[in-house]
C-alpha cells in the first residue's frame, strides 16, 4: 500500500488543471435540459474533444489516453474542481461506449464511437416502458425481423436527454413467443428515423429532462444490432454493471458538494447555535463524501490490478445516492426560510444552486435501479440470502 | 497510488482467520467465563507461537517487525471471532508504545512480550478504566500530563464488570510513592499516539464483529421458517441486513487509510483514525441492531450466540474515544481556515 501520487499521475493532473484552466467557459452555461443550453453543452464536448480530454479511458486510437482508473479519478477530480459543464454525452461516453468496445464488431465501432466522442451523437437510453420500470424483463417494445432489417413497434419512457438526444440504445423484444429475459436484443436506433415520436416529459423542476419516445414501424438495420439477436440480456447486464459500478458517478462530484456544504455552514454559523443536528450533518457529508472516494481508489486500485467487481457494487449506487439527498437536505436547513426560493427570485439572496441539486438528488435513489431493488441484489446476491 | 493489501498480507490474514475461527469458538469464550481471569493461558501461547504477540515489535528484541498497516487486517480476524485476550492492545498499543519511550523499558519488556513471557498494558485517563490490568506485568498509565510505568505492587486495581463477559475492566488507583517516568509534552505526544492506536485498534475489530454478526444473521434466517419460508426470503429481513452490507462495505477503506496513516505517521493520522473509528463503530452498531431483529426472541437470549459479538461492539464503540469526542477531532479539523477539502484533497500529494 502506498498512497501517495506518483510523479506521472501528479504530472497528469498539472496536465488537466492547466488545460482546463485555459478552456473551461467563465460563464456558466444553461441547463442541458435546454435547447440552448443542450448545444452550447454539444460545443464544450467537441472542445473537450479537440484537447483528447472527452474520454480519457478509450483507447488512444479512438481519441482517448488510454488512462487507467486512477487517472480517471484524478482527471474527474480537476473537472470538477474546476467546475466544468455537466456531460451531455455520459450515457454515451461512459455506458454504450464501454459496452460497444467490448461486444461491437469493428465495423460498429468506427461508425459510432467518433461521432459519440466529438458530441456531434449524443445518446439517449432506452429501456424503460410504461410497464417495464423495476422489472425490465417485462419489456414489451418489438423488433420484428425482415431480412436485413428490425422493424420497431412501441414504446419507451424517462429516456434521459432525448428530447434533443441523436440516437437511443436499448432492448427490444425481437422473439414474439418468448418471455422475461429471453428473446431480448440489444439495438440502437436514431431518433431522426421515420416513425418515431418524442414527447417530451417535465422533470420536477419544469424542464423536459426525459422524455418518452414512441416507435411506429421504425426501420433500422440489423447492423445496428449489439450482440447477437436474443442476447440482449447479458449485453444490458454490461452495461448496467459499468453504470452501477465506478463510472456513473464519481467521488468527486459529491466531495465539491461536501466542501461548499461545509463552506455554506461556515457563512451561516447561527444554524449551528438554533440546531445542532446541522453540524453534525455537515461533517456526517464530510465523513460520508471521503469514505466514497477512499473506497472508490481501494476498487479501482483492485481492479486495475486484475481484480474483479462483483454483487458488491450494488452498495455503490445506495451509499452514493443517500449521500446526495442527505448533503442537499442539510443545505436546505442552513438555508432556512430562502431554501424554497429559485434562485432569481428577488430576495434569494446569493441562495445558489442548492435548490436544483436538491431536486435531483430526489431522483437518485430511482434511476439506475432504485435502491430497493440494490438492497435486493446485496442480500441475494452478495450475502446469499434466499430468494 | 496503491490501495491494496499485499498477497503477504492477505495471505497472513487467512491463515491467523483459519485459525481464530477453529480455536476461538464461541465455546471456548463462553468456558472463559467461567474461569477467574478469564483468559487462557494456552491460547496466548499459540498466539505466541504464531508470532502474533510480538508481530509489530523490531527483530532485534523478538518480534517480527511488522507494521500497523500489516497488523490491522488481523485485527479485524480478532474482531470476527471477539478474541478476548488482549492481542489487538498488545500488537497495536502496548508494543510500539514501548519502542516509542525506547531506553531500558523497551529493553527489559519488549523481549519479554514477544516471548508470551510478559504483557503490558497501557492506560489513559480518557479511558476510566483499564482493560486486562489484571494480567499486566507492567502498566503504563497517563494522569493528566504525568506518566507512570508500574509494576502491579505499586497499584491497587478494582474489577469492574462489563456487559461483555470477556472484557476484564479495572480501576487502578496509583501508589502515593509512585514517581512519573515523564511529564508534560512528551505525555501528551505519548496518549495522542496511544489513543489513536486503540481507536485503530477498536475500528479494524467492529468491522469483525459487524460482518460476524451479519455471517450468524444470514445464517439464521435461512435456517428458521415461518410463513412457510424462509424468514430470510422477506424483503423486510433481507433490506435490514443489505443495510449493514452498505455501511460495512464503506467502513472498509477509511480504515485500511488510518492504519496506513499510523504506520507512515501522516500529518493527518489522529483525524484518519477518527473517521475510521466513527464508522466502523456505526456500521457494528447498525449490525448488532438489525442482527438481533431478525433473530426474533432468539436474539435476546444467552444461550444465542449473537449476544457475544453484539455487546463487543456496544463495548468498542464508547472506549478509545466516544462519537462525540472523535467528532469533535474531526470538525474542528474541517471548520478550521486551512483545511483543504473538496475533490482531490484527499491523498497528501493531490490537489
Ligand atoms: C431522473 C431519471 C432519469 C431516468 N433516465 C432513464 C433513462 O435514461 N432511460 C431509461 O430507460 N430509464 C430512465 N429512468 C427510469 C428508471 O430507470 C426507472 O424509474 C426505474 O427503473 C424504476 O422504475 P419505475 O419508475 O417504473 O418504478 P417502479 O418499478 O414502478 O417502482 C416504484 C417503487 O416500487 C419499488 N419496487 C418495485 N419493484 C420492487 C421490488 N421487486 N422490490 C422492492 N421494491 C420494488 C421501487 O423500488 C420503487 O420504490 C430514469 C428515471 C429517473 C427518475
Amino acid at each position: 500500500m502506498n498512497l501517495a501520487y506518483t510523479r506521472q499521475q501528479s504530472a497528469f493532473r498539472e496536465e488537466v488543471r492547466s488545460w482546463l484552466a485555459a478552456h473551461v467557459p467563465t460563464e456558466a452555461l444553461q441547463s442541458f435540459d435546454t435547447e440552448a443550453g443542450f448545444t452550447q453543452h454539444r460545443e464544450w464536448e467537441a472542445t473537450l474533444n479537440e484537447g483528447r480530454w472527452g474520454m480519457v479511458t478509450w483507447p488512444e486510437e479512438l481519441g482517448g489516453r488510454s488512462c487507467d482508473l486512477i487517472e480517471w479519478l484524478i482527471f474527474e477530480e480537476e473537472y470538477y474542481r474546476a467546475g466544468a459543464p455537466a456531460r451531455v454525452n455520459q450515457n454515451g461516453i461512459f455506458l454504450l461506449g464501454p459496452t460497444l468496445m467490448e461486444y461491437g464488431s469493428a465495423e460498429q465501432k468506427a461508425r459510432i464511437l467518433p461521432k459519440m466522442a466529438t458530441g456531434e451523437e449524443v445518446w439517449a437510453q432506452g429501456w424503460s416502458e410504461p410497464n417495464a420500470g423495476s422489472d425490465m424483463a417485462a419489456i414489451r417494445a418489438t423488433a420484428r425481423r425482415e431480412g436485413d432489417t428490425y422493424i420497431i413497434d412501441g414504446q419507451k419512457t424517462w429516456s434521459t436527454r432525448a428530447v434533443w438526444a441523436d440516437w437511443t440504445f436499448g432492448m427490444f423484444r425481437t422473439d414474439p413467443d418468448s418471455e422475461r429475459h429471453r428473446g431480448l436484443t440489444f439495438i440502437l436506433v436514431p431518433l431522426n428515423s421515420p416513425g418515431i415520436t418524442i414527447r417530451p416529459i417535465p422533470q420536477l423542476n419544469g424542464l423536459p429532462g426525459f422524455a418518452e419516445i414512441f416507435f411506429d414501424r421504425v426501420e433500422v438495420p440489423v447492423s445496428n444490432r449489439l450482440g447477437d439477436e436474443g442476447a440482449g440480456w447479458s449485453v444490458a447486464m454490461a452495461t448496467a454493471g459499468f453504470e452501477r459500478g465506478l463510472m456513473l458517478r464519481s467521488p468527486a462530484r459529491f466531495q465539491q458538494t461536501a466542501r461548499r456544504l461545509v463552506e455554506l455552514y461556515r457563512a451561516n454559523p447561527e444554524v449551528g447555535d438554533s440546531d445542532p443536528a446541522v453540524k453534525d450533518a455537515v461533517l456526517r457529508a464530510y465523513l460520508d463524501a471521503e469514505s466514497y472516494c477512499l473506497s472508490t481508489y481501494q476498487t479501482a486500485c483492485r481492479l486495475t490490478q486484475g481484480g474483479k467487481i462483483g454483487a458488491e457494487s450494488s452498495t455503490n449506487k445506495i451509499f452514493w445516492s443517500e449521500l446526495d439527498q442527505a448533503m442537499h437536505a442539510t443545505a436546505m436547513s442552513i438555508l432556512g426560510a430562502r431554501a424554497e426560493l429559485l434562485p432569481h427570485a428577488p430576495d434569494a439572496m446569493g441562495v445558489g444552486n442548492w435548490l436544483d441539486g436538491w431536486l435531483f438528488s430526489q431522483s437518485g435513489p430511482i434511476y439506475a435501479g432504485t435502491n430497493e431493488i440494490q438492497r435486493n441484489i446485496i442480500a441475494e446476491r452478495m450475502l446469499g440470502m434466499p430468494r | 497510488m496503491d490501495f491494496t493489501f499485499s498477497e503477504d498480507q492477505l495471505l497472513f490474514q487467512q491463515t491467523v482467520r483459519d485459525f481464530l475461527v477453529s480455536e476461538v469458538t464461541p465455546q471456548r469464550i463462553r468456558a472463559s467465563w467461567e474461569t477467574d481471569s478469564g483468559r487462557d493461558p494456552k491460547l496466548w501461547d499459540q498466539l505466541t507461537e504464531m508470532g502474533l504477540v510480538g508481530m509489530t515489535a523490531p527483530e532485534t528484541w523478538g518480534g517480527l517487525g511488522l507494521s500497523e498497516l500489516d497488523f490491522v487486517l488481523l485485527a479485524r480476524e480478532c474482531g470476527y471471532v471477539a478474541l478476548p485476550e488482549p492481542l489487538v492492545h498488545t500488537a497495536l498499543v502496548a508494543v510500539p508504545m514501548l519502542g516509542a519511550l525506547g531506553g531500558e523499558l523497551a529493553q527489559r519488556w519488549l523481549p519479554a512480550i514477544a516471548a508470551g513471557e510478559a504483557t503490558v498494558i497501557v492506560g489513559l485517563e480518557q479511558n476510566l478504566l483499564l482493560e486486562d490490568a489484571h494480567r499486566a506485568d507492567l502498566l503504563l498509565i497517563q494522569r493528566g500530563d504525568a506518566l507512570y510505568a508500574l509494576n502491579p505492587e505499586q497499584c491497587k486495581l478494582r474489577h469492574n464488570e462489563s456487559v461483555d463477559p470477556s472484557r476484564k475492566l479495572y480501576a487502578v488507583e496509583i501508589c502515593d510513592s509512585a514517581e512519573p517516568i515523564s511529564t508534560g509534552a512528551p505525555v501528551q505526544a505519548f496518549t495522542t499516539a496511544a489513543l489513536n492506536r486503540g481507536a485503530l485498534g477498536c475500528a479494524a475489530q467492529a468491522l469483525g464483529l459487524a460482518q460476524r454478526m451479519v455471517d450468524l444473521s444470514v445464517q439464521y434466517t435461512t435456517d428458521r421458517n415461518q410463513f412457510g419460508k424462509p424468514i430470510g426470503s422477506f424483503q423486510a429481513v433481507k433490506h435490514h441486513m443489505a443495510n449493514i452490507a452498505v455501511r460495512l462495505e464503506y467502513a472498509g477503506a477509511p480504515v485500511a487509510r488510518a492504519a496506513y496513516s499510523i504506520a507512515n505517521s501522516e500529518p493527518g493520522a489522529s483525524r484518519h483514525v477518527s473517521h475510521a473509528k466513527l464508522v466502523a463503530c456505526e456500521a457494528a452498531s447498525l449490525a448488532a441492531k438489525n442482527c438481533i431483529q431478525v433473530h426474533g426472541a432468539m436474539g435476546y437470549t444467552w444461550e444465542v450466540d449473537l449476544h457475544i459479538y453484539m455487546k463487543k461492539a456496544w463495548a468498542l464503540n464508547n472506549t478509545w474515544g466516544d462519537a462525540g469526542f472523535h467528532k469533535n477531532r474531526v470538525s474542528s479539523w474541517i471548520f478550521s481556515p486551512d483545511a483543504k477539502l473538496g475533490a482531490g484533497s484527499t491523498f497528501p500529494s493531490g490537489a
